[in-house]
């Protein structure tokens, strides 16, 4: 569905991703893992059209889409639930979730709203308050229902479990499984290795801003040096 | 000072802070966007000015109003996207000197285009027909500025907080980023806060200049900075602050001058700004900060 191949890119003469090709077949749950400042927030900036490339191309559904505009890449299909959530804090929650379908025609999303209210039970109590007056969690749920709102056929997320209690990072996951049973590819990137392996079909780990090893989410978990240096085990 | 004096007196102070409120929101709005000062706004508010002048030479008055409309938004439009688009990722204090550049640039070019003598404002003949109340007289423009004013005020509200370019306006002053990953066209939503900023300078300028009866090159630097402290008076980036602010400096403005003290009438609006920067540095309805981290 997706695929990237050979990709470069650079902020203001740093060299944050080197090289890296990845898939994210149809209907899979992906994951890249990898420490801070590995390149992972930056591959998906590029995917996502904010950040243009140095080189590379990046494929979606047989076209490229290699430095498209950010609302070209969105009107295909692809979303970014971005690192920190990002909700526009003095919009209502409401109001985040109708923003979420900006380029959508039609008027009437109360399928959609239904929908993301059911997922998100707190969301409709709140739907009248202002997003910036939420909870961290809370927060992260408005950002993932505002990115569902466009109906995306990948739904990139950043971290999603950053800074959320563990119950709260449970529920999170839960609700990527949820989402991806209705169809939707899924491709995550996130600090917390365990969670994202055992969710994920397929994952890459990702070293400088290379990719220095990939595998099933199960192979990568009992791997001794994706155990020694990100699931907190020591090499026997 | 009788009675009728002081209706009169505060007639014109409230019509007066009509038009600086009109020209006030336009540094509001283009702040909260873009979080910069555009200085060219007076400008922009006096060669509306000249676009009147030149276009009631040839046309009748609501064909003039339509072109000075016209020309004003296209005028800001075509400013934004030549001083400021390219320098959208540059520090702010570079797009705030391109500003301040072109600001001098559009007054040099009236002068050399239109030279520093005052040309006569043209009389649109409704706008100038004397009504008498009681003691009070006052011309028609003296009523509707402030009545235009809140109409118009009332529209943006209603625009910026129940429409979806409202929305996306709103959304883009908060976060650019996550604003494009909505798939909004930032560069749209900036230049629609041009487009209305501009019209309304288009409008201040037919109600102020039909009162002021003649425009120079140098007509819009003095509004221009009063309207800029009223934006900050009111507290830069809300929209109610600027019309707030217009409305007190174009009161206090003509007290002053009523009570014959005129000559300080200039000076009050900036002992405004300091006094207001040292104790109230966000204004009266200065941005509110929510966000949890």
């Amino acid at each position: 569905m997706l695929k990237i191949e050979n990709l470069y890119v650079s902020y203001s003469g740093i060299e944050a991703v080197k090289g890296i090709s990845l898939e994210v077949p149809d209907q899979s749950i992906v994951t890249l893992i990898g420490a801070n400042g590995a390149g992972k927030s930056t591959t998906l900036r590029t995917i996502s059209g904010l950040v243009k490339p140095k080189s590379g191309r990046i494929t979606y559904q047989g076209e490229e889409i290699t430095g498209m505009e950010p609302e070209k890449i969105v009107s295909r299909g692809i979303t970014l639930v971005p690192e920190g959530r990002r909700v526009f804090p003095d919009l209502t929650v409401l109001e985040n979730l109708k923003i979420g379908a900006y380029l959508r025609k039609e008027k009437d999303f109360s399928e959609d709203f239904r929908w993301i209210y059911d997922l998100f039970p707190r969301l409709k109590e709140r739907s009248w308050q202002l997003a910036g007056t939420l909870s961290g969690g809370e927060q992260q749920m408005l950002a993932v229902g505002r990115a569902l709102m466009s109906h995306p056929k990948l739904i990139m997320m950043d971290e999603p479990s950053l800074g959320l209690a563990p119950l709260v990072v449970k529920g999170i996951f839960d609700i990527i499984k949820e989402i991806h049973k209705r169809g939707v590819t899924i491709l995550l990137i996130e600090q917390n290795a365990n969670m994202a392996l055992r969710t994920a079909d397929f994952g890459y780990v990702l070293e400088t801003g290379k990719i220095t090893m990939s595998g099933t989410g199960i192979d990568l978990l009992q791997d001794e040096s994706v155990k020694a240096a990100y699931l907190g085990k020591k090499r026997q | 000072m009788s009675f009728s004096t002081l209706i009169q007196h505060c007639l014109t102070g409230i019509s007066l802070g009509g038009a600086y409120a009109l020209i006030a929101i336009g540094y509001t709005m283009v702040y909260g966007i873009l979080r910069l000062i555009n200085f060219a706004h007076g400008e922009i508010f006096m060669m509306a000015g000249y676009f009147m002048i030149f276009s009631m030479a040839s046309f009748p008055w609501p064909i003039s109003v339509t072109i000075t409309i016209a020309g004003t938004i296209l005028l800001g439009v075509a400013i934004e996207r030549a001083a400021y688009k390219p320098l959208r990722s540059a520090p702010r204090m570079s797009i705030m000197i391109s500003a301040i550049g072109v600001s001098y640039l559009l007054q040099n070019l009236a002068t050399y285009l239109f030279s520093a003598l005052p040309q006569s404002y043209p009389e649109i003949p409704i706008l100038k027909k004397i009504f008498q109340i009681g003691a009070v007289s006052a011309s028609l423009v003296t009523f509707i500025t402030p009545v235009l004013t809140i109409l118009l005020v009332y529209a943006l509200v209603m625009l910026i907080n129940h429409s979806k370019i409202g929305m996306a306006m709103r959304a883009v002053s908060k976060d650019f980023e996550t604003s494009a990953l909505m798939g909004i066209k930032i560069n749209n939503v900036i230049s629609m806060t041009f487009v209305i900023g501009s019209f309304l300078a288009a409008v201040g300028s037919i109600l102020y200049f039909t009162d002021r009866m003649s425009v120079t090159p140098f007509s819009g630097t003095l509004p221009g900075l009063k309207c800029f402290v009223a934006a900050v008076f009111g507290g830069i980036g809300s929209i109610p602050g600027a019309v707030v602010g217009g409305f007190v400096i174009g009161v206090c403005e003509t007290a002053l001058v009523a009570l014959g003290y005129s000559t300080f009438s200039d000076a009050f609006t900036f002992v405004l700004l300091i006094v207001m920067l040292l104790f109230r540095p966000t204004g009266l309805f200065g941005e509110k900060n929510i966000d949890k981290v």
